[in-house]
């Protein structure tokens, strides 16, 4: 009775989907694309990382959808949605710092699986296509973690609006029309804001959808890359005959035996996205997008880090080229890369070049990234009245030296200069500068700054550059032996301090006074 | 009878539709006129489409095509709000706002009271990448905290990326008001104040808004 039940359900359930499926006429088709034969070298956990991005770009559709429900694009709304968000819908933390997770791993596995694909020589013929769609996809998905970055509506976002209206006032000639196409308005406000919504939740989404179908499709259509072997060079003359021949030999249906691997990826990367988000939480908001707060340190998203670090660190009459027009060569170079480099070996190890470049830009962008996270270039606004001077720099110091040392936190020289290993590190740090220059030098450049410095003449009176050159003097590193001019012993014959109390002379250099330091000041 | 039914239905067509039953027997090859008709459909959406995408297209750009001026004068304060020889951080309310721009339409800016009437009115935007100066009296430096820029208390460059001093705002002193010209985002293409501001009356001041 029951078996004949579970029939009856069976035949029920069979003439359901023939119902559908003659209507629709999906389902074949369907079939026949998951079960098309890949080469068995292909089924890879090296063949991964294409489809995880898939996933994860789903994974940021769904949750996107979900924050909209709450969220308002509204300048003056949005940062009060966010922390409503945060704080007063249910599960809106996990859903927020599921989104942002999210974006970052997947900003993470398209650039690995972009590394993978050129490694491998999946970009060469017949392949160029989807390369260059693939290009696309990383900009867009780039694009997309700018915009999301905005739509956190907090000082970062505000001020790398800044950031990006003043690098598009660096074009010539339309300059100031890129400024206001960009914000939309004559400020960074409510129509700046609309605008990166559209962005984020329409254009680049659509478009995003419409380049991953193509690359999917052209992925079907041409079959995935065979493992390189070296010496199987690629001719575009008799490329497709080999992979038909090498499919026909030892292809493997995609479902299930080689699709198992992705999804296996596919589900430990969802988890490790859910991992960080619970663990970690959701980014920000920081603080609110008012401009009238400027106690605040901006800086980008962690995918934007090295770009921070490159603007800082090229010299300033460089920068402008460079930042309109590398980005030209660079995505150019990306893009006709296949058709330059269409055919020929495959395998990484007959590619040298190939391998040095991969390593040198990933070492670069690593050191950039990590410069990003320490920004040594920045001063430590706060660091005059919030980092000590270490104790061993007051010891035994006379007067004159301690004042110096006040002049030095007041004048806010620490933000910029590290004693101690506390303080900025836009200059040199100071513990061992009378090592390397004379009281002349320091006093001169004290005053008149230089190197990068500011000049301090207009800020410090006299008696404030004696006792700050003073106490500078003290600083001597591992009691080293200080700078010294050495035409002073010319011209005077008793020249200033040159050894600290109780040094002996060194040999050879008679001229060298064994006075106590800083003769004749008080 | 039928016979004769049949040949009234034929005698009644119209000249066109006889002429499109009668087509078919020249062939299906034959199909010019549906190609040109094709043709001209095309072309009549084509023609459609530019001329919608005018208005679009306007609408898009039109944030780069608004000829308006966006600056205007603006009341930032008593002059004796700014004590001689120091310098304040100030803000205003943009004159082109919305309400839903919220506090993102309050601006910044830093105010240096030479002497007198003497004054120097800094955006708050550092001239290499617009994040906010802060200021610091001891040792008169204007500081970037992005990327490390320099500016002595008169503006001029003294280190760091920025390739020129900060911006500044054109200023007049009416009455016993301290006014600037703004109302734009500094930058290297767009200008702190109006190239050819001129003074406002004190009367007419704050009547400027977003479409006026």
């Amino acid at each position: 009775m029951a078996k004949l039940k579970e029939t009856g359900v069976k035949k029920v359930g069979l003439e359901l989907y023939h119902w559908f499926e003659f209507r629709l006429g999906l389902a074949k088709p369907a079939i026949e694309a998951a079960s098309h034969p890949v080469p068995a070298s292909s089924a890879s956990w090296w063949y991964v990382f294409g489809s995880a991005a898939t996933v994860l770009f789903m994974l940021q559709i769904m949750t996107g959808i979900l924050l909209a429900l709450v969220y308002t694009p509204s300048a003056s709304q949005a940062w009060n949605s966010l922390q409503f968000l945060n704080h007063n819908v249910a599960l809106g933390w996990f859903l927020r710092a599921l989104h942002g997770w999210g974006s970052d791993f997947m900003v993470a596995i398209v650039l690995i699986h972009l590394v993978q694909v050129f490694m491998f020589g999946a970009y060469k013929f017949p392949r160029e296509l989807t390369w260059i769609i693939g290009v696309f996809l990383l900009l867009l998905t780039l694009g997309m973690a700018f915009t999301g970055q905005v739509l956190r509506f907090d000082q970062d976002a505000y001020w790398g609006l800044g950031i990006g209206a003043s690098i598009m006032s660096r074009v010539p000639i339309i300059g100031a029309p890129l400024v206001h196409f960009l914000l939309g308005a004559p400020i960074i406000g409510s129509a700046t804001l609309s605008r990166f919504f559209t962005l984020h939740v329409f254009v680049i989404p659509g478009l995003l959808l419409a380049g991953v179908a193509l690359h999917v499709l052209m992925v079907l259509r041409l079959g995935i890359n065979e493992w390189p072997m070296p010496g199987r060079i690629v001719r575009k003359s008799t490329y497709e005959a080999e992979y038909h021949k090498l499919n026909e030999e030892n292809g493997i249906p995609f479902v299930p035996d080689a699709a198992w691997k992705d999804a296996i990826f596919a589900a430990a990367i969802v988890l490790a996205v859910m991992a960080c988000a619970f663990f970690f939480g959701p980014f920000g908001p920081s603080g609110q997008p008012d401009p009238t707060i400027i106690q605040t340190t901006p800086a980008p998203d962690a995918p934007f880090f090295w770009i921070f670090a490159l603007l800082s660190l090229l010299p300033p009459d460089m920068e402008t080229p460079i930042i309109l027009i590398a980005p030209v060569v660079v995505i150019g170079a990306m893009l006709l890369l296949p058709l330059v480099a269409g055919e020929g070996e495959k395998h990484w190890s007959r590619r040298p070049l190939a391998v040095l470049m991969v390593s040198v830009i990933a070492v670069s962008i690593g050191i950039l990234t990590r410069l990003g996270f320490t920004t040594p270039w920045s001063p430590v606004m706060s660091a005059w009245t919030s980092d000590a001077i270490p104790p061993k720099y007051l010891h035994e110091r006379t007067p004159l030296e301690r004042q110096g040392a006040l002049v030095f936190q007041n004048k806010q020289c620490r933000n910029c200069h590290e004693v101690g290993g506390e303080g900025g590190q836009r200059g040199p740090a100071l513990d061992a500068v009378s090592t390397r220059l004379t009281e002349d030098q320091l006093v001169r450049q004290v005053l008149q700054g230089g190197g990068n410095m500011p000049a301090y003449g207009n800020a410090l009176n006299p008696s404030e550059t004696t006792a700050l050159v003073a106490f500078l003097e003290t600083l001597r590193g591992n009691e080293l032996r200080p700078a010294q001019d050495a035409s002073r012993a010319i011209t005077n014959p008793t020249p200033p301090g040159t050894t600290f109390p109780g040094e002996k002379l060194p040999p050879g250099q008679p001229h060298l006074s064994n006075k106590p330091r800083n003769p004749g000041k008080p | 009878m039928s016979e004769h039914e049949d040949d009234h239905l034929t005698d009644n067509l119209s000249p066109e539709e006889s002429k499109l039953q009668s087509e078919p027997k020249s062939g299906p090859k034959d199909h010019s006129r549906r190609v040109f008709l094709f043709k001209l459909s095309l072309l009549v959406n084509g023609a459609v489409g530019v001329v919608l995408a005018v208005p679009i297209i306007g609408y898009l750009l039109g944030p780069i095509f608004q000829k308006k001026n966006y600056h205007s004068w603006i009341t930032l304060g008593n002059v004796n709000d700014f004590p001689e020889g120091e310098t304040r951080l100030a803000s205003y309310r943009n004159p082109s706002t919305t309400s839903w721009d919220g506090q993102t339409g309050n601006v910044p800016c830093w105010v240096r009271r030479v002497s007198g009437n003497q004054f120097q009115v800094f955006a708050i935007n550092c001239a290499h990448l617009g994040c906010p100066v802060r200021w610091f009296a001891q040792s008169k430096l204007f500081l970037c905290p992005c990327h490390g820029g320099a500016y002595y208390e008169d503006g001029e460059r003294a280190a760091g990326p920025p390739e020129r001093g900060l911006f500044e705002y054109k200023y007049r002193v009416a009455g016993a008001k301290l006014m600037i010209n703004a109302g734009e985002m500094p930058t290297l293409a767009t200008p702190a104040s109006a190239q050819n501001a001129n003074f406002v009356p004190l009367n007419k001041v704050g009547c400027a808004s977003w479409r006026s």
